[in-house]
């Protein structure tokens, strides 16, 4: 399978990664040969059967509703790239 | 002292023959020569290690000290540790000081575990070779030109070159036991939700798990008795009893059944790998136990099935790294979408960006049924060949790869051969079961691995049978010439 | 041919629990940006989601109170999408196995019921505040909100005008706080509406819908419907067609204008989070909620209006809210069922006016259920009568006592001693014998001045149907 370059760019978008124009083809090429593994599920009979989304068979255990986090800002803002005023800055978002 | 087993350091530091602070610096020395040949460590940290060492040697003084304490160890760096970078071998992290501990760190610190610092790792435990990293990669000790394995290289590495008496390390497809096995040592996955994943750095959620990596089954069952145990903050933590992993340790193997798979001896298995796999099996036979045939004809399916599921995971464990409130930022973005393309694209390495891309291929519109969901259909066929199987043994036995440790730079331009090799590991965790790595012979001076898979919480019984055959055979204390001089 | 307009609403109720769906720091309003944001709110690596009980209680509440099904599955799952207010770039969210399914409630315009269908309801976790104010041309985060429970309700398009879609949404905001799992508070954001809006000729197939995003008003989603029904009709019949599209409705414009075009249609990527396992709802957790559940608005009005005989208007108006309800039914345990309808007058009256005056909520009033019973009670013996109870109720008010402890200081005790009466009826007639004069001359209009001057002169106290009695009597000798 190989994957059309336009579809290299909406999986790159999905992905939020910058991928260069000269880098399309090769990326492209990695990817498809991966998809070529993913190829071989088909071979699977898999009617009737469920899907397996965790390995035990086990239930969402629940939190009590009660409020046990102090304000750490200072030392969780210490290794952010930008703050002003306790705010996370990021180029203007425009709605 | 290197060679020294858990259980003799804890007795050397109880009887007061060596302090905290002694052992912790005998170590530092050994890192400080030995590693910058093997690139183990991404951050050492002798200054806390021996802050730490000082406040154990005071817990001993106090004579009341947990078996474990003052014995120095090391972190894989996926494990977020109070502020020590955690960078996960990523460009990405290099500039994050964690601000806060995993519950693993969190454990050992209880035990008052002198850390000596961080290992390599293939970037977001992505890879099966170490070579990833955004650090260089890791060497094997045995041989300096082949890969330690991945994605716990670092910590495999370490532990073989006796520059640190064991070292967490986290398996998702097999990068416990794989490296484990590339540099002959002792390496075990519990079963999935046994070690809480709360500060581990997520690469796929539902596989996972965090284990111990040292120099013997005796080592390991130690070691997990610290690492193991129910935690409120990970909801996939499990609420078993209190086991003693040392306790069974000393049981006979006799009348224990051992499942070999047919399926595992077939196309693709290097024979002479194959040939120590079946000796170790032998002697195991020897000790009592009962060899039978089983089948798992669905595993040939996993490595699809776990390269559509793990990327998924990923794509969306991954998509917190965007440059906003750690990590990695791109200079002078000019708007959103440029802060987080190319933070991204700079901070993340090629297989990284790869399976972030293939697992947000799997999960889009017009693949997830094809893909992601056909994938944990597969999952399940996996789970129940296993299910079957242990209704006939209490043991499956096997090799961890089909070879032993390749050369540095021999995969890294096809990632599929790479992903093809964890063919033994990945079914494990497709299925959440605890399995090990043992040493079991060499090949071309290389370390072979012998894999023991078991029920679901079958710890104990793992480390019986390894630590059993470890009392027959002398693999595990086996060591490369070189790192024995200092 | 008339168009018929179809209306459906996703309304974000943020629930009323004290800690974030899946980390225990504080949902509270108005603290310092990102002092309320811990490491799971941030996303930092290596975080895990432990989901709070009371947010699943309350969305199983919901379900209960509109006859829904409550599954007993229930599945996270994420939502995929990059935005810098919501850090882990994705949000938890529900999507095939919701806590809540088919549902539905009654709403009323114009003296007509309907039933509106609600189709699911799921919990997801809100996501934090972007600031627009410059910050040298940057964007400022806030993620304290970051991780506030939410259950999205999606309506059914059962709507067929603006006033159905405000009655609707009423009836919601009413019962999400009637069960008490969200504060209504619109200006804090804590009831938030998404209105789908189409129109079509009757019978017809549904035409394309447009969705007016994060309303925080019940006028604006008026506005806002009439505005975008308008322009649906005036494209359509120029030959147009409607593009599907997310639009904001400008409150100071009184538009609706499209979103930024977005570069390609979102694709969410939704897949059960694998951080969470699924949910499982047991009859014995679902008879738990149950039993806690109030008795609900719509059964509470109609036991006012059968077993108290009072009027809709009034039921309407006490089971506005659940406070409304307690306070009615505690005063009726101290005045007896049989004053609930001058109690509820006393409700909708002073009461009513006086905590819209200071701007209070029921559950804050300086006057008490019992107390304001106590001051009906003396009305209903004659103690006093109703004109001065509006007095002794004012002084409850700033605080000098129960009502008898008022009547006792102020001396209001109505003059029920026709001795007493008489002879201040007697003064009066003595004062003003002009007037006498003019009455008994015909001018019968004079017998309010006489009345007026006794109650004047006995201080309001004098008991009124005494006091007409005995001028009757006097002035007819």
């Amino acid at each position: 399978m190989s994957l059309a370059l336009a579809e290299v760019k909406k999986i790159a978008h999905l992905a939020a990664i910058a991928v260069e124009p000269e880098e399309l083809d090769a990326v492209g090429a990695k990817l498809s040969n991966i998809l070529d593994l993913f190829a071989q599920l088909s071979q699977a009979d898999t009617e009737g059967v469920e899907p397996m989304a965790h390995p035990l068979d086990q239930t969402q255990r629940l939190r009590e509703d009660l409020v046990a986090e102090v304000d750490q800002r200072d030392k969780f803002q210490a290794i952010a790239p930008a703050t002003e005023n306790g705010l996370y800055l990021v180029p203007k978002v425009i709605e | 002292m290197y060679q020294y087993s858990i259980k003799q350091l804890s007795d050397a530091l109880q009887t007061k023959q060596v302090s905290s602070v002694e052992l912790t610096q005998y170590f530092l020395t050994r890192m400080k020569s030995l590693d910058p040949q093997v690139n183990s460590f991404i951050t050492q940290t002798p200054e806390l290690a021996l802050q730490m060492a000082a406040q154990a040697d005071e817990a001993l003084a106090a004579g009341n000290a947990h078996p474990l304490t003052g014995i120095p160890m090391a972190h894989k760096d996926i494990f977020c540790t109070d502020g020590v970078r955690t960078s996960c071998g990523s460009k990405m992290l290099d500039n994050f000081i964690a601000p806060y501990d995993a519950h693993v760190v969190t454990q050992f610190k209880n035990c008052h575990m002198p850390i000596l610092g961080k290992t390599n790792m293939d970037e977001f435990a992505m890879g099966s070779s170490s070579e990833s990293s955004y650090y260089g990669p890791t060497k094997n000790p045995w041989d300096l030109n082949a890969v330690p394995g991945g994605s716990s290289g670092g910590s495999a590495a370490a532990v073989a070159a006796g520059l640190v008496p064991f070292t967490t390390g986290t398996d998702t497809g097999g990068s416990i036991r794989q490296p484990a096995a590339f540099c002959g040592i002792s390496g075990i996955k519990p079963t999935y939700g046994a070690v809480s994943r709360f500060g581990m750095i997520s690469y796929a959620s539902s596989f996972d798990q965090g284990g111990p990596m040292a120099m013997s089954a005796q080592d390991c069952a130690w070691l997990l008795n610290a690492m193991v145990g129910f935690d409120q903050r990970d909801s996939t933590s499990m609420q078993i009893e209190p086991t003693d992993y040392t306790a069974q340790l000393d049981k006979s193997l006799k009348g224990l059944k051992v499942g070999v798979p047919s399926d595992y001896f077939g196309e693709g298995l290097d024979p002479h790998v194959a040939a120590s796999v079946k000796q170790a099996i032998a002697e195991i036979e020897k000790l009592g136990a009962e060899v039978v045939e089983v089948s798992l004809p669905n595993q040939k399916l996993a490595v699809a099935a776990y390269y559509v599921l793990a990327p998924a995971e990923a794509s969306s464990n991954l998509s917190r790294y965007d440059g906003v409130r750690f990590g990695h930022r791109c200079d002078a973005p000019n708007d959103l979408n440029d802060l987080y393309t190319r933070s991204r694209a700079e901070g993340f390495g090629a297989e990284v960006k790869r399976r972030i891309m293939v697992g947000a291929y799997a999960l889009s519109a017009g693949y997830y049924d094809a893909y992601y969901l056909k994938a944990q259909k597969v999952r399940r066929l996996v789970r129940d060949d296993f299910s079957r199987a242990f209704e006939s043994c209490d043991v499956i036995l096997g090799p961890v790869a089909p070879t032993v440790a390749f050369n540095i730079g021999e995969k890294t331009d096809d990632p599929v051969s790479m992903y093809l090799a964890d063919l033994y590991t990945i079914p494990v965790n497709l299925a959440g079961l605890p399995a090990m790595s043992i040493p079991a012979g060499f090949v071309n001076q290389r370390p072979v691995g012998l894999h023991l898979v078991g029920p679901y919480f079958s710890e104990a019984r793992l480390l019986n049978v390894a630590h059993q055959y470890q009392q027959v055979t002398n693999w595990h204390q086996q060591r490369p010439e070189w790192v024995g001089d200092k | 041919m008339q168009w018929e307009t179809v209306i459906g609403l996703e309304i974000h109720a943020q629930l009323a629990t004290k800690s974030k769906i899946f980390s225990a720091a504080s949902t509270a309003y108005g603290a310092e940006p990102n002092s309320q944001a811990c490491l799971v709110d941030l996303a930092m690596p290596g975080v895990l989601p432990v989901l709070n009980k009371r947010a699943l209680e309350m969305g199983i509440a919901f379900g209960l109170a509109i006859n829904a099904e409550v599954p007993k599955k229930s599945v996270f799952a994420r939502k995929n999408y990059f935005y810098p207010d919501s850090p882990k770039g994705y949000q938890i969210s529900q999507f095939d196995l919701p806590v809540v399914g088919k549902g539905q409630i009654e709403i009323e315009v114009n003296g007509e019921k309907k039933i509106i269908g609600v189709t699911r309801a799921h919990l997801e976790e809100d996501a934090g505040k972007s600031l627009h104010e410059d910050f040298h041309g940057m964007t400022g985060i806030d993620l304290n909100r970051s991780g506030t429970p939410l259950l999205e309700i999606v309506s059914e398009p059962d709507m067929r005008s603006a006033a159905e879609a405000i009655a609707y949404a009423k009836a919601i905001h009413e019962l999400v706080q009637f069960i008490g799992i969200c504060d209504g508070n619109l200006q804090e954001g804590s009831f938030r509406m998404d209105v789908n809006v189409s129109i079509r000729r009757p019978g017809e197939p549904y035409g394309t819908r447009t969705e007016l995003k994060n309303i925080n008003s019940f006028k604006f989603v008026e506005k806002a419907i009439a505005y975008e029904v308008d322009r649906h009709i005036d494209v359509i019949e120029s030959g147009g067609t409607i593009v599907q599209e997310t639009r904001l409705y400008d409150a100071d414009k009184d538009e609706t204008r499209s979103m930024r075009a977005k570069e390609e249609a979102n694709d969410y990527r939704y897949f059960p989070d694998p951080d969470l396992l699924p949910v499982m709802i047991s009859d014995e957790d679902i008879e738990a909620v149950r039993q806690r559940l109030p008795e609900l608005p719509a059964v509470l009005r109609a036991r006012f209006v059968a077993d108290y005989g009072l009027s809709d208007y009034d039921a309407n108006l006490l089971t506005s809210s659940k406070a409304m309800a307690q306070y009615f039914e505690t005063m009726l345990q101290t005045a007896g069922d049989a004053q609930a309808k001058l109690c509820a007058n006393w409700m909708s009256g002073e009461l009513a006016k006086s905590l819209n005056r200071d701007e209070l909520a029921i559950e804050a009033s300086p006057i008490s259920a019992t107390d304001l019973a106590g001051l009906v009670v003396r009305i209903v013996d004659n103690t006093i009568s109703g004109k001065i109870a509006k007095q002794v109720f004012e002084a409850m008010w700033q605080g000098e006592g129960s009502a008898d402890q008022v009547i006792e200081a102020k001396g209001l005790k109505q003059i029920t001693d026709s001795g007493a009466i008489e002879q201040i009826v007697d003064e009066v007639l003595a004062a003003n014998s002009q007037q006498v004069e003019a009455y008994k001359g015909g001018q019968e209009k004079m017998f309010g001045f006489f009345v007026g001057q006794v109650m004047k002169l006995s201080k309001g106290q004098a008991n009124p149907a005494q006091v007409n009695a005995l001028l009757k009597q006097k002035l007819g000798q």
